[in-house]
């Protein structure tokens, strides 16, 4: 069971789920490198979202094999687990503990032993404290450390939801419109932080804002009604006609 | 050493509240037994009593307020973790009765020897013996807190379901206990206590004793509860009750926490049972009348959910009123007075009283400095 079966650190094949008869994930096929960052393009509805659903647990497909790191069946685990096995998620519509300030948020994203007799008897260190530090110099939010997070703007929200993700540090990050409602600086800003993260982690970000895929300068999956359209340099699938018809050509 | 450690776990509202507690501590017992009775000062035997009771459920509130306030998880049953902690000490006092029952039988309690009831019940033994009913006062809310929350947390039963089956829970219980082949006396429940641990329980002085051991509880409970909620464990809590499935995503495994809190706070609420039986003299079936859940829910939300003192305060305020209410002419319209208390509170205090009294502070705070700060810079 623990036996390699690919060199892939994410692969799913022939996925499929379906939302009282509707076909919201089709034979979906998508393999990711370790190390590598890859963007997900595609219209409202294409099931993109739904795709992070199943790799995270919160959805059970119908159909298909999703495999993590070469063995581990992600199919039979829940959030927790998965979680736990190095796959942390940023949701489209930015969800931080509001009643948390934003280091509280930092310090329970942390990686750590989360079992319940070990966190309440938890006690802070100075190693723990740099890394908050270095997170939230990071995401450019030191100076509201004490904030609560409910007082946030929506693009603070955002970033301290992607320093949330690095405090995890987990082995592939799946990232879910992190620059919706943000400005062109914040985007541009963002781009940067991802690029960054990039480095030494495998990312899968979905967005719709193509200057943002642009910076990004990586492989692009278009997913439509559930399945994959085209896959390829951005400029090759902007290309590609049936993706033209399928943005621009309802 | 410890108490520097406690002491920076407090905040200024929670040291006030032990500071009053230590006060009582003294306060009571001098003013019951140094005053002479003519006094004005002097706080007879039975206002002790009455006091111990509202801590008691001081003492519930707080566990509601643990599980409720920083958890999310609504209990409509914390009576039944009550009443189980009651019953057990119940059980210990029937067994002090010994030959002195109307039956004179040296082992089976009254209701027993009335049942035809040959032997002791084997679940009943060990309940003479102090220590083991103390155990248990803890052990059977807590084991029922542990069985039920394993399943409904495990099936991610949450919200209006989850208060539904609490209140089920509660509901056969009071059923079960009020049969009498149960063995706990049925109806009638247990009463007629004599001693406990050596000491009669009618003595003014045992009535103290309780008084004050309520008292060293009811702190107790407040420093434990404290200390959960401001650990990291007590900070995944609070991130479970506003972002429940976000904190799943983080790879807590928010069953497990749910339990951890569910069972205390049952353990905590046991002790506030136990504490309960002997100074009102009676445990019976109605203890978990599913009213009586519902009722501690409003006393946390008037004294302020999610602030522990608050739920102690609120349900000190509530009993008091509750007290001079149903001993009055208005009796009959207490649960009127009760519901309407709940609307009013939830629609124009929905912090309640202690949040309340905290914004406004606030809002006096910043007023004060807004007005220092006009003084300070001369006019143009
Ligand atoms: N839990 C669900 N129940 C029913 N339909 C769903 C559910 N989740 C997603 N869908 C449907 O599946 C389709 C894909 O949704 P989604 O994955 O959110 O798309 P995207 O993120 O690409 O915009 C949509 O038509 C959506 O309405
Ligand atoms: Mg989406």
């Amino acid at each position: 069971m623990n036996q390699r079966v690919t060199d892939y650190l994410l692969y799913l094949d022939g996925v499929s789920v379906a939302f009282d008869g509707f076909k919201a994930i089709n034979s979906l096929a998508l393999t990711i490198m370790p190390g590598e960052m890859r963007a997900i393009i595609g219209p409202n509805g294409a099931g993109k979202t739904t795709m992070m659903d199943i790799i995270t647990g919160k959805t059970k497909p119908d159909d298909g094999d999703v495999i993590f790191n070469g063995s581990v069946d992600l199919t039979q685990l829940d959030e927790a687990d998965i979680a736990n096995l190095g796959i942390g998620r940023k949701f489209q519509k930015p969800t931080v503990f509001e009643m948390h300030t934003v280091e509280d948020n930092i310090r329970l994203a942390l990686k750590a032993d989360r079992r319940v007799f070990t966190t309440l008897f938890w006690k802070d260190s100075a190693g723990e404290r740099e890394k908050v530090n270095r997170i939230l110099a990071t995401i450019r939010l030191e100076h509201l450390r004490e904030a609560n997070a409910a007082n946030l703007s929506h693009g603070q929200k955002q970033w301290l939801e992607i320093g949330m993700l690095l405090a995890q540090d987990p082995k592939l990050l799946l990232v879910d419109e992190p620059v919706a409602g943000m400005t062109d600086a914040e985007t541009e800003a963002t781009a940067h932080l991802l690029k960054e993260i990039a480095r030494d982690h495998s990312v899968l970000v979905v967005e719709h804002d193509m200057a943002f895929v642009r910076e990004l300068g990586v492989k692009v999956t278009v997913l439509h009604e559930g399945a994959v359209l085209a896959e390829g340099p951005l400029d090759v699938v902007s290309a590609n006609s049936r993706v033209i018809e399928v943005y621009l050509g309802r | 050493m410890i108490s520097q450690a406690i002491l920076a776990r407090l905040d200024g509202r929670g040291r006030i509240f032990l500071g009053v507690i230590l006060a009582a501590l003294v306060a009571v017992p001098v003013l019951n037994m140094l005053v002479p009775v003519g006094s004005p000062f002097h706080v007879p035997t039975w206002l002790v009593s009455l006091m111990g009771k509202y801590l008691c459920f001081a003492i519930l509130a707080l566990a509601l307020d643990l599980v409720w306030g920083y958890c999310g998880i609504l209990s409509l049953g914390h009576g039944a973790f009550f009443a189980l902690g009651g019953y057990a000490i119940g059980m210990y006092l029937m067994r002090q009765i010994g030959p002195r029952g109307v039956y004179g039988n040296p082992i089976l309690p009254d209701f027993m020897v009335f049942l035809n009831y040959k032997e002791l019940p084997w679940f009943w033994y060990g309940f003479d013996f102090f220590p083991f009913a103390a155990l248990m006062v803890f052990l059977a809310p807590g084991i029922l807190a542990f069985v039920f929350g394993w399943f409904a947390f495990r099936s991610r039963v949450t919200g209006v379901y989850l208060s539904i089956i609490t209140q089920a829970l509660t509901y056969a219980l009071m059923l079960a206990f009020f049969r009498n082949d149960m063995g706990f006396g049925g109806n009638n429940g247990l009463t007629d206590f004599k001693d406990i641990l050596g000491f009669s329980v009618q003595a003014p002085g045992t009535r103290l004793a309780l008084f004050v051991a309520t008292l060293l509880a009811l702190a107790a409970s407040y420093l434990f509860a404290r200390a959960v909620v401001t650990s990291k464990a007590g900070k995944v809590l609070v991130a479970v009750r506003d972002a429940e499935s976000r904190t799943r995503f983080l790879g807590f495994r928010v069953e497990r926490y749910k339990l951890f809190v569910f069972v205390a706070s049952a353990m905590m609420a046991g002790l506030a049972g136990a504490l309960y039986v002997p100074q009102v003299g009676i445990i019976n079936p109605s203890e978990f009348q599913p009213g009586n859940s519902i009722e501690v829910v409003i006393w946390v939300a008037v004294g302020g959910r999610g602030t522990l003192v608050g739920a102690a305060i609120g349900a000190i305020l509530v009993n008091l009123a509750k007290t001079t209410f149903t001993t009055g002419a208005l009796a009959p319209y207490w649960l009127f007075a009760l519901g309407a208390l709940f609307v009013l509170t939830t629609l124009l205090m929905p912090k309640g009283v202690i949040g309340t009294y905290a914004a406004w502070r606030e809002k006096r705070r910043e007023k004060l400095a807004l007005a220092a700060n006009a003084a300070a810079t001369p006019a143009e």
